[in-house]
């Protein structure tokens, strides 16, 4: 057995308190940590044994719970699955790009948890059935067809590295609309004409510019990319169908 | 201190929450309610179980089958009028979330799937992939997002339950982004807070997971019972403890040793079942609590294998095939590669048992209510007995839901008959915890370090409280948790600042750690017999005759926590052989 390699980390972090700065500053830490270790392992050993005043969010340490996501060297990441055999010399640490900083590494979500909601990301049936009647049938292939875009932890990584709503923050950004798609594709839901009022508008679909890093960044494989993009194609037919074809419906 | 006044409070926002929160919306829309939580409720750890949810509905299966696996799987500790309720709830429940849209894996057919799961004498777990729970808590909480009457308090720590009058009306908290003390006034109040298996150094739960919910009922007089009975998962990854699901076994992974001997049949599970070919409730199918303390034995005879990250044995899925395990095991695979390295459709995987679950907690009645009127508590934070002195993999997602909504009923028969909160009786009552904030955030004398304390208490806990016991070890840990407790009167702050304050929380929540810490070594160190998760060395059989008992801790201030026992309820089972050695016919 070979015992587990060790290795001096420098870490560079942003700090804020709004209590007591006016403005943001980096902090730089030294700490010895194992080499297969994540970055969160490092702040961890930082906040335990360095700096208690260090704060940030974590949980699960499997990249499902969503928590830590920071951005590490200019990236989108979760903090639990950076690992820091990929980086070397100083990290760069800052909080989750195009949120507000609540403090030094925690951002605030509440714009996401909103446009969340807006879209409205439950089953909506036709009819109501009864428990007592058992289950929806849905085949295998109908769930393949949701089940990617079902997948979203909330991380708002996607968030984080979409130009679009860094640029024009009423845009209902990649995740909140892959949900919406994602129901919108479940067999059990009739809920897509309802969702269209926020989804098919220009705060929608037809804001995103289909550069792609939100897909690149997702720790999930959702690929939100192309949701949004089988979004407007649906939207397209809908609009083809109510104005171009004579006595259409959308 | 900013007052909110509403009908009904849930503490805790994950799986168990969330199901009393939608319960409470649909029954009376016209009930407030409070979901108030540390964390926003996609970050509750509900969503780290991924294993499934087990519910009685395919023809081959029966209610008494589930009924009888969950009762003997908790080695007779289970209240049998409590497994009864469950086991006709769990399918209603599990179908109510698959009309909320929860992606449960299907057969060709389109009716749902189940997997087989450990003890389970049939398959009977619904599962979405490897990451059912998941699933479960994010259908939970995009349905709850259509109730205008259930207001989120998210990343609010609660901090203490207001009780007057001998009733439980309310609970204080902090808002963390700001730092404001609130008070919530309610008639009734839910516990939802989770487990505790961060008092342990290695452990598949998350950093929230510190017993919150369990201590603040605690402190308020509530008994926490059965608190010695932790289960170990027997398969974590050996450096960071994240979990691979029972399902792994469940779907063919067989365990070996150094020699490759599957050494299960080696303790009552055999005989050795075909690789590949999983036979229910047997061999790798065997319940938790055998199959971890199977490990411990391994480890004393010099069968395990020695890895960089320390002893193990190993997890075998190669023979399962990629397709397989990408279309049922896909987290773990990608678990076991991100953190260790490995390649499970190529190389069997080396893991050990590591804490997994509390079967204790709060002590609640069928009903999901606690002694204290007005006090309700579901899931990982209570003890309603399902589970006995070990809990069958898969049980517990569905207690969530059951015990949840259960919780949501019993509250509203309550709000029903109960008067008026006194306003001001319970302002009085928030301002003792106003007082104890206040103290700690302006505690010139404190002198121990919040990481040391935590560090000497989760040594603790797996040096003298682990799978196997001794009343040499127990005594100790009772002796070390108690210096602890006094020595944290004196722990030292090091931020003031009133902003999301993790230090602050940390600090409140080792104090949560080390109540649920104290109950469990006392329960531990009292039950001199073994039984299913509690293991003696020096008690070595179940002994119906003195501990067929549920034990009730509790809290006495800063003296050591009295001990009393309550009947386990038997209606139709009596203590029995558990035989985990397949059909011999």
């Amino acid at each position: 057995m070979t015992p587990l390699k060790e290795r001096l980390v420098q870490l560079e972090v942003l700090r804020y308190n709004p209590d007591t700065d006016t403005e943001a500053h980096f902090q730089r830490y030294e700490v010895m940590c194992q080499e297969e270790w994540v970055v969160l392992d490092a702040l961890n050993k930082i906040k335990a044994d360095i700096d208690p005043t260090l704060n940030y969010r974590w949980s699960c340490h499997m990249a499902v719970c969503g928590s830590c996501g920071m951005m590490i060297n200019g990236e989108p990441k979760l903090s639990c699955h950076a690992f820091l055999r990929s980086y070397e010399g100083v990290i760069r640490v800052e909080p989750l790009a195009h949120f507000p900083v609540e403090r030094d590494l925690v951002t605030a979500p509440d714009d996401f948890m909103e446009k969340l909601k807006r879209v409205k990301p439950y089953v909506i049936p036709k009819e109501k059935k009864p428990i007592s009647e058992g289950e929806y049938k849905q085949t295998p292939a109908q769930l393949m067809k949701f089940r990617q875009y079902s997948m979203c932890i909330n991380c708002m990584l996607c968030y984080a590295a979409c130009p679009q709503y860094g640029l024009t923050p009423h845009f209902i950004g990649p995740a909140a609309l892959t949900l919406a798609h994602r129901y919108n594709l479940d067999s059990r839901d009739e809920g897509r004409k309802e969702r269209q009022e926020v989804v098919a508008t220009h705060e929608g679909v037809w804001e995103c510019t289909f550069v792609g890093a939100c897909s690149e960044v997702c720790p999930a494989h959702v690929d939100p990319a192309s949701a949004l993009q089988q979004m407007k194609i649906t939207s397209s037919v809908d609009w083809i169908v109510e104005h171009l074809i004579p006595g259409g419906k959308s | 201190m900013r007052s909110i006044s509403t009908d009904v409070v849930i503490i805790g926002a994950g799986g168990a929450g969330l199901r009393a929160a939608i319960a409470l919306a649909e029954t009376d829309p016209k009930l407030r309610i409070a979901l108030v939580s540390k964390v926003y409720p996609m970050r509750s750890h509900t969503c780290a179980a991924e294993g499934g949810a087990a519910g009685v509905i395919k023809p081959d299966d029966s209610f008494d089958l589930h009924f009888d696996d969950t009762v003997g799987g908790g080695d007779w500790l289970s209240d049998q009028d409590c497994v009864e309720y469950f086991i006709h709830e769990a399918p209603k429940e599990l179908l109510q979330l698959e009309h909320w849209g929860c992606p449960w894996n299907r057969e060709a057919d389109g009716s749902v799937a189940v997997r087989p799961f450990g003890g389970m004498k049939k398959k009977r777990t619904w599962f979405a992939a490897d990451k059912s729970g998941f699933h479960i808590l994010h259908t939970l909480f995009q349905t709850s997002l259509q109730f205008p009457s259930i207001t989120r308090h998210d990343e609010f720590y609660a901090l203490d339950l207001l009780v007057d009058d001998g009733r439980c009306q309310g609970v204080t908290a902090l808002e963390m982004r700001s730092g404001e003390l609130c008070q919530f006034h309610a008639k009734a109040v839910i516990i939802a807070g989770g487990g505790a298996g961060r008092m342990f150094p290695f452990s598949t739960n998350g950093a929230i997971k510190t017993g919150d919910g369990m201590a603040m009922a605690y402190r308020a007089g509530a008994p926490l019972k059965d608190m010695e009975f932790v289960q170990y998962h027997p398969t974590g990854l050996p450096n960071t403890g994240s979990l691979l699901t029972e399902a792994c076994r469940g779907e063919g992974g067989i365990l070996v040793n150094k020699h490759g001997r599957r050494y299960l049949q080696d303790y009552g599970m055999g005989p050795e079942t075909p690789v590949g070919q999983p036979q229910l409730k047997t061999m790798e199918l065997g319940p938790r609590d055998r199959v971890s303390q199977a490990y411990w034995h391994e480890l004393q005879k010099g069968n395990t294998v020695t890895t960089q990250w320390g002893e193990c044995v190993l997890l075998d899925m190669r023979h399962l095939g990629e397709k397989k395990i990408n279309e049922r095991l896909p987290l773990v695979r990608e678990l076991a590669e991100a953190y260790l390295g490995v390649d499970i459709v190529k190389d069997a995987v080396p893991i050990r048992p590591v804490v997994h679950y509390m079967m204790g907690g709060i002590s609640t009645n069928t009903k999901a209510a606690t002694p204290l009127p007005g006090l309700f508590a579901a899931g990982e934070c209570a003890c309603v007995s399902l589970n006995g002195a070990n809990r069958l993999g898969s049980n517990s997602l569905v207690e969530l839901l059951v015990f949840g909504r259960r919780a949501a009923l019993s509250a509203i028969e309550h709000v029903q008959s109960a008067p008026a909160p006194n306003a001001t009786a319970l302002n009085a009552c928030a301002e003792q915890t106003r007082s104890r904030i206040d103290e700690l955030m302006t505690r010139t004398d404190g002198i121990e370090s919040m990481s040391g304390l935590r560090r000497e208490m989760m040594d603790t806990m797996e040096k003298n409280v682990g799978i196997y016991r001794t009343e040499e070890g127990l005594q100790e840990g009772v002796n070390k948790i108690h210096e602890l407790r006094q020595r944290y009167r004196r722990v030292k702050l090091t931020d003031k600042s009133s902003v999301f304050n993790t230090d602050l929380f940390q600090v409140l929540e080792l104090g949560s750690m080390l109540d649920c810490a104290e109950a469990v070594t006392v329960g531990a160190l009292a039950r001199k017999e073994s039984r299913g998760a509690h293991q003696r060395l020096d008690y070595v059989e179940r002994d119906d005759k003195n501990f067929l008992c549920h034990t009730m801790v509790y809290h006495q201030g800063l003296d050591v926590p009295r001990v009393d026992y309550l009947d386990v309820v038997i209606t139709k089972s009596p203590p029995g052989v558990r035989d985990y050695s397949g059909d011999h016919k």
